[in-house]
């Protein structure tokens, strides 16, 4: 598969995924071990159906896929949109670092001034 | 090292980052309240930012621009949401036209700044909590150095050469 940069219509289908806490512990579970859909819903106070449209948004999203095992669909995590995420997140970490750097100078600069 | 520590949360789409100073929480106040401070560092100097208003009240507004290497501005405007001197303060960020009329289908960032005395420094500790991908992705072309930007673009690059092999 090959990694495109994601269009707008799917980066607000990965935040509407993200959106719901249900989806996100779907995610969380999925990534640690394998899961029918049957097996993740056996964890929530819902019905399957309502886990199989949870897991419909997060597939819509990219995020996961369902793969067919005998009888059973197993819940995959698509790791590319999670690792687009982190990487942003460290890029806008890089500029905070930057900041506080700025920050710091502000204050020495004034230090070495006698405080008038 | 100043920033003491970061954590990254890729669910919330929130970044935290944990700084000290060697100055009293008053003056590191100011470096928010003061417009002309603020100025000095919430935009690289390749990318500086211009407060052209900072009505720094609970429900107040600012306005602001950043002016890229080429001239080009890109316009943002806060709204801060709880102002409690001299030790916390919490503000939505947005994108703005080039009229300054707030663009919020394009996200917006809300901002939590808290700050403490610990042992006659300061800790500073930051949220950001964001919307989208893109959003993130604006503000950081927003608000790096280019420098950065270039080599930040490089290792993209090389990771998604890498993953696309990775995913044959």
């Amino acid at each position: 598969m090959v990694v495109d940069e994601l269009s707008d219509a799917e980066v607000d289908r990965l935040f509407q995924a993200f959106a719901d806490a249900t989806r996100r512990d779907i995610l969380a579970r999925a990534l640690v071990s394998d899961y029918s859909v049957s097996g993740l819903a056996a964890h929530y106070a819902m019905s399957f159906a309502a886990v199989q449209k949870h897991v419909a948004v997060l597939e819509r999203a990219s995020l996961v896929t369902k793969e067919k095992r005998g009888r059973e669909q197993i819940v995959r995590v698509h790791l590319d949109g999670l690792r687009r995420a982190r990487r942003l997140l460290e890029e806008y970490e890089v500029i905070w670092r930057q900041r506080v750097d700025r920050i710091s100078d502000i204050l020495a600069e004034e230090e070495g001034k006698s405080p008038s | 090292m100043t920033v003491i520590s970061s954590h990254k949360d890729t669910e919330a789409l929130n970044l935290t980052i944990v700084a000290e100073f060697d100055a009293s929480v008053e003056r590191l106040w100011q470096v928010w309240e003061d417009p002309r401070q603020l100025e000095r560092w919430w935009g690289p100097p390749t990318y500086p930012a211009t407060f052209d208003h900072h009505d720094f009240v609970p429900g107040g507004k600012a306005a602001y621009y950043m002016t890229g290497p080429d001239g080009s501005k890109s316009r943002g405007w806060w709204q801060f949401t709880a102002i409690n001197p001299p030790t916390h303060l919490e503000f939505d960020d947005g994108f703005a036209d080039a009229n300054g009329d707030p663009m919020d289908e394009m996200g917006i960032t809300h901002g939590v700044v808290t700050l403490e005395a610990v042992d006659g420094r300061t800790r500073m500790t930051t949220v950001s909590s964001f919307e989208s991908l893109d959003q993130l992705e604006k503000m950081i072309e927003m608000g790096m150095e280019e420098g950065i930007k270039e080599a930040m673009g490089q290792i993209d690059s090389i990771l998604e050469r890498s993953s696309v092999e990775a995913d044959r």
